[in-house]
């Protein structure tokens, strides 16, 4: 059992000189071949996402925001162009490389939430500290530690199907969080929720950011989205905007 | 890297198939094993049977008889007649290599046996010492089989088949009684143990009588034997044995040793290879019926599995993302297809021990096809190939499926709901 690789911490971050960015992708294509046609999800995008940065990505329905998210998340490999995550090449990674990039750097929120029903919010938690071969005693206190951080300390036993819409999504970030990942990703985190549990999931990720995570979201929401400090607009699988507010 | 112990918590937190169809896909790998299971005891209780069936005849033994030459010797033509005398008995004892037991027969097949006022015209068989062993003849408690004194001194003892006892004293304990042959009084010393018997010349041995061969000899006035009883100490060495046989036979009588007509010769191991190579045969066959049987079952195992892996794509896709080893996610699939193979495995295992005990309580004294048949029997061979068919069935079963599995495209499952 080896211990989950802590990635530069966010106090560390701030000392470290930071020579290369997180997130470096240059000339990245992503062409769906579906027999008959072609469908050109993105096309020829260049992005670099620093240490520490808080980043949105908008754009209409179509754009190639999960299609981007996919291959910044390592599930999918681009068609051309070079993606670098902390520096090392991704492209010639095998399978088993793959999932350990997953599993120890990134950390995935979905819109859907995505938790699995049949066990109980403590062990959906612990999952990704199961793959990352975390002794037990280690894993029952991150566990211990995450819940409380997204304030859900006593709902450890319940199912996921016994928690409203906000809280599965706290879960899931809980879960996002396990491994310490150095960044994490979120689909419309606040898709399928309320206004209200939406913008306070918003408050939550802006929490964590201020604690030194890196994070991007993708979003409809251009409200949601004015709360992030770089916004990223994607039309038609490019990037037509790239905007830092202060 | 496996990590075993990661793969079964795994599988102890992946979701549960529907409690109907598990029961389903178990009650088919059940029905399986107990089809297989039953078959091959089956199988093991008639070559039981059967082995023990031909060892009532005696284990590795050779009969030969007089017989004619066929083949001219040192001028001498061929059509002469070689018989065997008692004499013989002994010398061959001595001589031959490899030999455990030597026994000569004279047979007398017309005897009138008379106890009280029944009389049987029976088989008596003059037989040496030896005759005992080789041929399997088992005194029944309160009896014996004749002796060397009996031998030596000719005494006018007599050894019964228990057909023949029961014919001649119902129910009676014919030890100690006087039997006459032929008019002279005998002593019985002992009733064969009863036996079962496959193979036999001249009769079954439960219907004939056994004498001395010196008495035989003095009452009859023969010294030709009826024919030579030996037995190899291995059943690898009975050809070593008959051509040692010939060869003392064919110096002392002049024959050609190759002359196999000179002393025509029922070598039982032979049979009993054949018989052997035939019941392996019948359990190969029994075997793959019940495999197939228990086949049909593993096809079960295997379409809930890939049912499973449909079902649970989207789960496979999280954990996917969540950083797992395709092998943290084949594994797991791989232990649950295992688990209901083998938990179907024991309860058709439990099955065939209660079918089995259940025929073992069932009376087949009296039949005689029953009899022969045996009962199905349980033992560690069948339960390790009955294992080793579930184990081999069930990781058949699930690794197809969960390699599917391990197909899984994560953002694929991820995109749609
Ligand atoms: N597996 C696929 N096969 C073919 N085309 C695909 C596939 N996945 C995505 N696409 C296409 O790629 C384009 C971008 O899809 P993507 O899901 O990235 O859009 P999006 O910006 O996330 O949209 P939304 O806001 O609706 O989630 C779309 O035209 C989509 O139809
Ligand atoms: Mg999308």
């Amino acid at each position: 059992m080896s211990e989950p690789q802590t990635p530069t911490g966010a106090a560390a971050r701030a000392t470290e000189p930071d020579t290369q960015p997180l997130i470096h992708m240059s000339g990245i294509s992503k062409i769906y071949d579906t027999g008959k046609i072609q469908v050109e999800a993105l096309l020829d995008i260049d992005l670099d996402v620093r240490n520490g940065e808080f980043l949105s990505i908008v754009g209409p329905s179509g754009s190639g925001k999960s299609t981007l998210m996919n291959l910044i998340g390592c599930l999918d490999t681009p068609t051309a162009g070079t993606y670098e995550l902390q520096g090392e090449p991704v492209s010639g990674m095998t399978r088993t490389e793959l999932a350990d990039v997953r599993n120890r750097r990134i950390g995935f929120v979905f819109q859907n939430f995505n938790l699995i029903p049949q066990i109980s919010t403590w062990e959906n938690v612990e999952m990704p500290l199961l793959f990352g071969r975390v002794g037990k005693k280690q894993r029952r206190e991150r566990v211990e530690e995450l819940l409380e951080k997204v304030g859900l300390a006593d709902r450890g036993e319940h199912k996921p199907t016994e928690l409203s819409g906000g809280q599965m999504q706290r879960v899931a970030i809980a879960r996002a969080l396990a491994m310490r990942p150095a960044l994490l990703l979120a689909d419309e985190p606040t898709g399928n929720l309320d206004s209200s549990s939406g913008g306070d999931i918003m408050t939550l990720f802006e929490e964590l950011w201020r604690q030194g995570h890196t994070m991007v979201v993708i979003t409809h929401d251009l409200a949601l989205a004015q709360r992030t400090k770089r916004r990223i607009e994607l039309h038609d699988g490019r990037i037509t905007q790239d905007s830092h507010s202060k | 890297m496996f990590k075993p112990w990661l793969v079964f918590q795994l599988f102890l937190r992946s979701s549960r198939v529907q409690k109907k169809r598990a029961f389903l896909t178990v009650a088919a790998i059940a029905w399986g094993s107990l089809s297989l299971v039953l078959l091959l005891a089956f199988g093991e209780g008639m070559k039981r049977q059967l082995t023990r069936a031909q060892a009532g005849l005696g284990t590795d033994i050779a009969i030969m008889w007089p017989g004619e030459t066929t083949l001219p010797w040192e001028g001498l033509p061929a059509g002469r007649p070689i018989r065997p005398r008692l004499e013989d008995v002994e010398m061959l004892a001595e001589r031959v290599e490899h030999v455990s037991g030597v026994s000569g027969e004279m047979t007398n097949y017309r005897a009138p046996l008379t106890y009280g006022r029944t009389t049987i015209n029976g088989r008596v068989t003059g037989a040496s010492l030896a005759y005992g062993e080789l041929r399997n003849h088992l005194a029944a408690s309160g009896g014996r089989f004749l002796n060397i004194l009996d031998e030596k001194l000719r005494r006018r003892v007599i050894f019964l088949g228990w057909t023949l006892a029961e014919d001649l004293y119902g129910e009676e304990d014919p030890v100690g009684r006087t039997l006459l042959v032929d008019d002279v009084p005998y002593t019985v010393v002992g009733v064969m143990e009863e036996k079962l018997q496959m193979g036999a010349y001249g009769g079954p041995d439960e219907d004939h009588a056994v004498i001395p061969i010196t008495t035989f000899k003095t009452q009859f006035g023969r010294d030709f034997l009826s024919n030579l009883v030996v037995q190899a100490d291995r059943p690898e060495s009975m050809t070593a044995v008959l051509e040692g046989v010939r060869e003392v036979l064919a110096a002392k009588y002049g024959f050609d040793p190759e002359d196999e007509r000179a002393l025509p010769t029922w070598n039982t191991v032979e049979g009993a290879a054949i018989m052997g190579n035939m019941l392996l045969g019948i359990q190969l066959f029994l075997g793959i019926i019940g495999g197939l049987t228990l086949f049909v079952g593993g096809i079960g195992v295997a379409n809930i599995m890939y049912a499973v892996v449909k079902e649970r794509t989207k789960e496979i896709g999280v954990k996917m993302a969540l950083g797992a080893r395709s092998r943290w996610v084949t594994g797991p699939l791989v232990l649950e297809g295992l688990t209901y193979t083998l938990l179907g495995g024991v309860l058709g295992l439990i099955m065939a021990t209660g079918v089995v005990a259940l025929l073992e309580l069932l009376p087949t004294g009296g039949n005689e096809a029953l009899e022969f048949l045996g009962k199905p029997t349980l033992s560690l061979p069948i339960a390790i190939a009955t294992a080793a068919i579930l184990g081999l069935i069930g990781l058949l079963a699930a690794y197809f499926p969960a390699r599917r599995a391990s197909l899984v495209d994560p953002a694929e499952t991820l995109r749609y709901e």
